[in-house]
């Protein structure tokens, strides 16, 4: 299908563009690699007088480290995130990850901030900020403010974005050398939206896991931080009783819906079997 | 409401300028402006891959990419890359190993296929598949492309 006819701007610099959507409000909307939105607009379920399209504001871009913070600008591609050196140092569960987001040429033009606004629950950057316990940095009329990322998704597209704000940034923490990571989905093809994935970053005391972030996606309204399960590992080492106690405490944790590709026990079985696949393989990797 | 607006980009490496309303996507604009029909409208949501075009070097959905954004960049398509000679033994090895059959899926297969040979001049069959993971086929089931890929990355490491 062909979209609804929209106009089209294209501002210079972040103020600009924060100037057009105050104009236009709920009219507009802000374009920056536009893959999940001209699929929607394509399809008609939304149907923008004005896209601002973002895409020229140079100072959204780029990943910077510094003092142990890892800063990504809002216009950042998923294959910069890919070529990075950086994230694969300092960030390697989104290293992990990029390469199961989309497909080659969706990766050379979607963005972490359009990604993040967009808040699909099936996505894995959204999990990923989530498991780094980032922050996401967000600017509006009245200047810029930062959400935890665990405020900021909200439920099924839903996010903590007022009407007339823009992700500019996402910050985290540089994982020190005490953090373990692992990522993994189950989708029908690869590069598919997930049936059921997870995000897991755990903090290691020797053998013990200190600390435990499990991030499931696609199997909720919005990423979900698996409190019980994380609970079972804290103070643990990561032997398979330990894991399968995680798995099992998922009943918990989650509760998915159904979807056009699997039922909610369907997807509970998945993130159990991830649980296990992505634990055991963390345990295999710890000193 | 739906201004046209001008723009100008190189397309296989002519200089075009023409009036595009902002809601034309890029394969609509290549086939329908500039008569380049090589690049296929599939699913027009990023799911088939048949419109798989170059985008300042590196391959893109035409059908998520909207014209107005094409502003200023330098395109490619299947088109540009024939007359180039840049993937004529991807397209000799394709029709060798009958790698095509109704020809739809194509040129965004061979345009993904010269993208992941840049990056990586040594695939092994599971990393193929992965790279082209993004493009439908329905007819070959796809061993025998991922035979034509193959052949032509060994054949250029030996060449």
């Amino acid at each position: 299908m062909k979209p609804s006819p929209f106009a089209y701007a294209k501002p210079a610099d972040l103020a600009e563009a924060l100037r057009l959507k105050a104009d236009h409000g709920d009219d507009g909307t802000f374009i920056a690699g536009g893959q999940s939105l001209v699929a929607t607009l394509n399809m008609r379920l939304s149907s923008p007088e004005i896209l601002i399209d973002i895409g020229g504001v140079a100072e959204l871009s780029g990943i910077e480290v510094s003092d142990g913070q890892v800063r990504i600008g809002a216009l950042t591609r998923h294959r910069d995130l890919e070529d990075s050196a950086q994230i694969q140092t300092h960030a390697p569960l989104i290293a992990e990850a990029i390469t199961q987001v989309a497909h080659p040429a969706i990766r050379n033009r979607g963005t972490i901030g359009g990604s993040i606004a967009f808040a699909d629950p099936a996505a894995e950057l959204p999990a990923c900020i989530l498991a780094l316990d980032g922050a996401i940095e967000i600017a509006g009329a009245d200047g810029r403010r930062k959400v935890a990322a665990g405020d900021f998704f909200k439920g099924l597209y839903e996010t903590d974005l007022g009407a007339g704000e823009m992700i500019t940034a996402v910050e985290f923490a540089a994982d020190s050398d005490d953090w373990r990571t692992g990522f993994d989905e189950l989708a029908r093809r690869h590069g598919d939206y997930a049936m059921a994935g997870l995000a897991a970053r755990l903090r290691m005391d020797g053998e013990a896991v200190a600390e435990a972030r499990l991030v499931y996606f696609a199997v909720g309204d919005k990423p979900m931080l698996a409190a019980g399960a994380g609970g079972e590992l804290t103070g643990n080492s990561l032997s398979p009783e330990t894991i399968e106690a995680a798995a099992a405490s998922l009943d918990n944790d989650l509760e998915p819906f159904d979807d056009l590709h699997s039922s909610a026990a369907m997807k509970l079985h998945l993130a159990r079997e991830l649980t296990r696949r992505v634990l055991t393989q963390i345990a295999g990797g710890a000193p | 409401m739906s201004n046209r607006i001008t723009i100008t980009a190189q397309v296989n490496g002519e200089k075009v300028t023409r009036d595009v309303e902002p809601r034309q996507s890029l394969v609509d604009f290549l086939r329908e402006e500039l008569e380049l029909t090589g690049s296929h409208v599939g699913c027009e949501h990023g799911v088939c891959g048949a419109c798989t075009v170059r985008l300042n070097g590196e391959i893109v959905r035409g059908c998520l990419t909207l014209a107005v954004q094409a502003d200023g960049t330098e395109v490619e398509t299947v088109e540009g890359l024939s007359e180039s000679g840049e993937i004529a033994d991807l397209q000799d090895a394709f029709l060798r190993l009958n790698a095509i059959q109704c020809g739809f899926c194509s040129p965004g297969m061979l345009i993904t296929a010269a993208e992941l040979l840049d990056r990586n001049p040594a695939p092994d069959r599971t990393q193929i598949r992965e790279f082209i993971a993004g493009n439908y086929c329905r007819c070959t089931g796809y061993q025998t492309i991922v035979d034509a890929i193959e052949t032509v990355a060994k054949e250029r490491r030996d060449s």
